[in-house]
């Protein structure tokens, strides 16, 4: 019952000081650990130059669209296919795995890890060197383009991880595979 | 492909006669355990069912002596009735002979009443109308099937003069889910597996230490594949190989000590040997394509391994220190995972065929392989201790199954498991 009491007391008072801060926005307030000031939005849009205003700000916004969801952009591509029993990386995917190179040579403290994928014929050791081999095909062409080896870490997923399932060819090449993943 | 078959059975009578030398003389006169491998006469063996005394035992520890024996390949069960033979009861061997058993095993199960079981068992030679052994072995409830496993082992020995595989353990991985992967330990025969890992990434390419107590695999949980070695008995588990790259195939030396393995942490997948502990790295392999699967002979003198410095993969073999390689595999474009029998004369691999991935045995002398397998999609072949079995994973309506097989390919059995996806076996060592 005393707790419940001492309770109302102190909310009254929280909200006695709330009201006194609301109707007086310049009141400097005696006791530091008074509940800091409401800022009417309304009057921060007039000019108000409060020292506590934040003015939020929309980073993509000022640098254009995301190069890494702008379909239009290559970045934004980070699939690279093989043919089967292949490392190749073929000519139509070498414009995607240049601006990953190109930014990554832009972008010296960006890292990305390359993983290779193999269709789910034959042995699954067999199959991790395979996947790595397509992964290091496309770093390979990652570092002609000026990126650094530190910035690139290649590994293999093998078969273990296929993206679509079933046997057919369809579902195979689906998973010859190397994904440019951004750490 | 004759050769290697001719050459099993010579073995064999070379070990059953060394047996045959400790054993009694009456004894010696009526054994004709003769393995002879395709077409070769199997052992008929009668099993009647064990006599249940007081409450029945939860295992048929019959059942499972008749199937041990049946999946070696080396017995003919013979059909024994449905009905148990009480020891003490007047039994005519001779009937049994004219039945078409050589030999006769009998038994009983009891419940004690602390709660454990006492499994006797008597093996009786029919030719001759002794008894050629007799044991009891009492147990927890939980040890019956090893109790049966144990028995089916000496059964084995008495008769072939070799030593049984059916109380060893195998590990194997199962996917469960899409995102969901186990690696158990189990039975040889499958049974009683039991989960070791649990993991939400891929597990592959398990395989037993030589003390039949560690496990060393690739797991990929940290999103990419790392060598580790897992103690099964407390569960203790240590990354030994975690570098820049992938990290995989892991392969025991003889002694336990080394461990060879994958590494990618110099370019593509290239063979290194560790310490057990993961130190002391070094480079075994030197090419500029793949190298990969080591395996150590049992001598630990030279690793055959998988490469494509020819083209595709094929089979290769080199100094366990690392050095020149040659190549072991010739037959067809495509040939991987090596394993070695322990006697050192049998290499297994699986092999692509007409499209199809099969086990294949070859006789290292000879180089001459015959397929094991009549199926599409085997996978990680694996001898028994004894190198009479091999253990194989293989696909049955898209999922995969456990296996075995007589190394000539005689027998085959599949072996029961969990649920779910099974791939990836490897059979342990005898535990001392």
């Amino acid at each position: 019952m005393q707790h419940f009491a001492q309770a109302v007391r102190s909310a009254a008072a929280a909200a006695a000081v709330i009201f006194l801060v609301a109707g007086c926005s310049s009141v400097k307030l005696d006791d530091e650990q008074k509940p800091a000031p409401i800022v009417d939005a309304g009057a921060a849009d007039k000019g108000s130059t409060d020292a506590r205003a934040v003015a939020p700000v929309d980073a993509a916004a000022t640098r254009g669209v995301d190069p890494f969801t702008d379909p239009n952009n290559p970045l934004s591509k980070k699939s690279v296919y093989f043919d089967f029993d292949s490392f190749l990386v073929k000519s139509e995917y070498q414009p995607l795995v240049e601006a990953h190179g190109k930014y990554l040579a832009a972008n010296a403290g960006r890292q990305v890890k390359v993983e290779g994928n193999t269709d789910e014929r034959g042995g699954r050791e067999y199959n991790l060197a395979l996947g790595q081999k397509r992964a290091e095909a496309v770093k390979q062409r990652l570092l002609l383009m000026g990126a650094r080896d530190a910035q690139i870490e290649t590994v293999s997923f093998g078969k273990e991880k296929p993206r679509a399932t079933g046997n057919t060819e369809e579902a195979w090449a689906q998973n010859r595979r190397a994904d440019i993943v951004y750490k | 492909m004759k050769k290697s078959r001719n050459n099993a059975p010579r073995t064999t009578r070379r070990n059953v006669c060394g047996a045959l030398v400790l054993l009694p003389l009456a004894v010696r006169a009526q054994l004709r355990v003769e393995i002879t491998g395709v077409g070769g006469q199997q052992f008929p063996i009668a099993i009647a069912r064990f006599a249940q005394e007081g409450a029945g035992a939860p295992q048929e520890v019959d059942a499972i002596v008749r199937a041990d024996l049946a999946r070696s390949g080396l017995f003919r069960i013979v059909d024994a009735g449905s009905q148990p033979i009480v020891d003490n009861s007047n039994i005519n061997l001779a009937d049994w002979k004219v039945r078409g058993a050589d030999a006769l095993v009998i038994g009983s199960s009891r419940r004690l009443a602390d709660g454990r079981y006492d499994v006797r068992f008597r093996l009786l030679d029919t030719v001759k109308q002794t008894q050629l052994d007799g044991l009891s072995y009492v147990s927890p409830a939980s040890d019956l099937r090893l109790t049966a496993h144990r028995i089916a082992d000496r059964i084995y020995e008495k008769l072939t003069g070799e030593r049984g595989v059916f109380a060893t353990r195998i590990a194997y991985v199962v996917q469960t889910s899409r995102n969901s992967w186990e690696l158990h330990v189990a039975d040889a025969d499958g049974a009683n597996s039991q989960s070791a890992l649990r993991s939400r990434e891929p597990i592959i390419s398990p395989v037993w230490a030589p003390d039949g107590i560690r496990l060393a695999y690739v797991s990929f949980e940290t999103g990419k594949p790392v060598v580790y070695v897992h103690t099964v008995t407390t569960g203790e588990r240590k990354a030994v190989a975690n570098f820049r790259g992938s990290n995989s195939a892991p392969a025991w030396s003889p002694d336990g000590r080394s461990l060879a393995v994958t590494l990618t942490r110099e370019g593509n997948s290239q063979i290194f040997l560790m310490n057990a502990d993961g130190s002391n790295v070094r480079r075994l392999t030197q090419s500029s394509g793949i190298d990969t699967e080591p395996f150590f002979s049992p001598d630990g003198q030279s690793i055959y391994f998988t490469s494509d410095r020819s083209g595709g993969p094929q089979i290769y073999r080199m100094p366990a220190t690392g050095g020149a390689a040659q190549r072991v595999t010739f037959g067809g474009d495509y040939n991987i995972s090596p394993r070695l029998s322990f006697d050192g004369r049998l290499m297994a691999f699986v092999a692509r065929r007409g499209g199809k991935f099969q086990v294949m045995v070859m006789d290292l002398a000879s180089g001459s392989e015959s397929p094991v397998t009549d199926t599409a999609h085997d996978e990680s072949p694996s001898f028994a201790p004894n190198g009479r079995l091999l253990l194989y994973a293989t696909e049955v309506n898209g999922r995969g199954i456990l296996a075995s097989a007589s190394v000539d390919g005689s027998v085959r059995t599949r072996l029961s498991g969990p649920s779910g996806d099974i791939r990836e076996p490897t059979w342990g060592p005898y535990i001392k």
